[in-house]
């Protein structure tokens, strides 16, 4: 899954240090498409905004694990369980992935992890939203997912090698998320009465709040400019939307399903399908912590922190006596 | 609120470099990186991280911090005598066409 562009109302140092000849020779290694690895040196607000948007997207994964695994106990066959614990066990890698990344640039994990329960850290506002049925999981798979593939596909080719390395391998995967989704979608538009209303009812609540998760319109994003001459980012949230838009219009379609926008019309001119206004009041409310599930996330990140407490105590006690008997042990011959 | 991740240990959990032979014959390659109390946890982690598709038939995990990495400041006085060598490359040499099995 995608942690949406955030980072467009963080409190970003703008400058680039472009003024310096150090800033001079890195814009001149990004512009020829080189890789910056982490031992390099970079702009201290090069650093500081991937850090923001690679632990906001770990985060992301990590909430994004709830309101799927939700639905594991009462997946309806054998085989829907198995694929979903697989998906979200995939949803924890990405994560892990992430932070692996993010600590490359000199924060811990163990900081990013208390940034998340403290509540100051972003994630997806998409993950503030409830799974109310078993089509809420195929919605996902198919639309979050659908549009965090979008997002992350030109991530690859970011200028962070660690972070372009987890993207390939998390976009590797995600194709399989999407695939699933739409297979539930197609089932249930298949199906009974009952189970299309169910398939219409989800998509009504995912299509809008999966339409945001590409961030403000590209008026608004103050520092799109900026990632995209560092190569952090290569498509503006509109473009990315636009293609999202047209992709996923046909595929509902062929569901035989109905996109909940009175205004959306193909325009046979552009070649583009248009959607009405988006409501961009009810993203800044989510974001802000006041969306369905904002406390019910955290606090839910909050216990499990607290539960692996004694997990997390015990293996370092253990590993201290191994290592302590290991040296003894080399002492006496 | 609640502790954050691993307080009770003093922070993190050592850090671990991740590599993985993809398959018999190939060398081992570095994939990523994971936290773990102790080599045994970062094997087990490594599996459930980095090889959920059939990644690998081997893994190999050290800690990050017993890794000595060249200085990308010195890059240039280390590689760069090599630049003009070429010599050492077999398209260095005109052969005549006629001449074969060279």
């Amino acid at each position: 899954m995608y942690t949406q562009a955030l980072d467009t109302h963080g409190k970003e140092p703008i400058s680039a240090a472009a003024g310096d000849a150090a800033g001079q020779r890195f814009q001149a290694r990004i512009d020829a498409d080189e890789k910056i690895e982490p031992k390099d040196w970079m702009p201290d607000a090069y650093r500081q905004t991937l850090i923001r948007q690679i632990s906001q997207h770990a985060h992301s994964e990590i909430v994004g694990m709830l309101p799927e695994g939700n639905w594991i106990t009462r997946a309806p066959s054998l085989k829907r369980k198995a694929v979903l614990i697989a998906k979200v066990q995939d949803e924890g890698g990405h994560g892990m992935y992430l932070y692996s990344a993010a600590e490359t640039l000199g924060i811990s994990r163990a900081q990013m992890v208390q940034q998340l329960l403290s509540g100051t850290a972003k994630y997806s506002s998409i993950f503030n939203y409830p799974t109310l049925t078993w089509a809420d999981v195929g919605a996902i798979g198919w639309l979050v997912d659908g549009a965090a593939i979008m997002n992350q596909i030109p991530i690859c080719r970011c200028s962070y090698g660690p972070y372009a390395r987890a993207m390939v391998r998390i976009c590797k995967e995600e194709s399989f998320h999407q695939r699933q989704g739409f297979e539930i979608m197609l089932t249930l538009a298949g199906g009974t009465a009952e189970q299309r209303a169910m398939a219409q009812d989800a998509l009504d609540r995912w299509w809008w709040p999966s339409i945001m998760m590409f961030g403000p319109s590209d008026a608004d994003s103050k520092h799109t400019a900026q990632s995209m001459r560092w190569k952090i980012k290569r498509f503006s949230n509109d473009e990315l939307r636009q293609k999202f838009i047209d992709i996923t219009v046909p595929q509902a379609q062929f569901l035989g399903l109905r996109v909940p926008d009175p205004e959306l019309r193909w325009d046979e001119a552009g070649q583009h399908f248009r959607i009405g206004p988006i409501d961009w009041s009810e993203f800044y409310e989510v974001l802000k912590g006041n969306g369905p599930c904002n406390r019910e996330r955290l606090q839910a990140r909050r216990d499990a922190d607290a539960a692996g407490e004694w997990v997390r105590a015990a293996a370092a006690a253990h590993a201290r006596k191994q290592a302590a008997k290991q040296a003894t042990g080399a002492r006496q011959p | 609120m609640t502790q954050p991740e691993s307080a009770a240990a003093g922070g993190d959990w050592p850090l671990f470099e991740v590599f993985i032979r993809s398959r018999s014959g190939l060398e081992h390659k570095h994939v990523g990186s994971l936290h773990a109390a102790d080599a045994r946890m970062a094997i087990e982690h490594a599996r459930d991280v980095y090889t959920r598709r059939q990644e690998g038939v081997s893994l190999w995990v050290i800690r990050s911090a017993d890794i000595i990495a060249s200085d990308p400041e010195e890059a240039d006085a280390l590689f760069e005598p090599a630049r003009d060598k070429v010599y050492r490359h077999p398209t260095f040499y005109a052969i005549p066409e006629e001449v074969k099995n060279l």
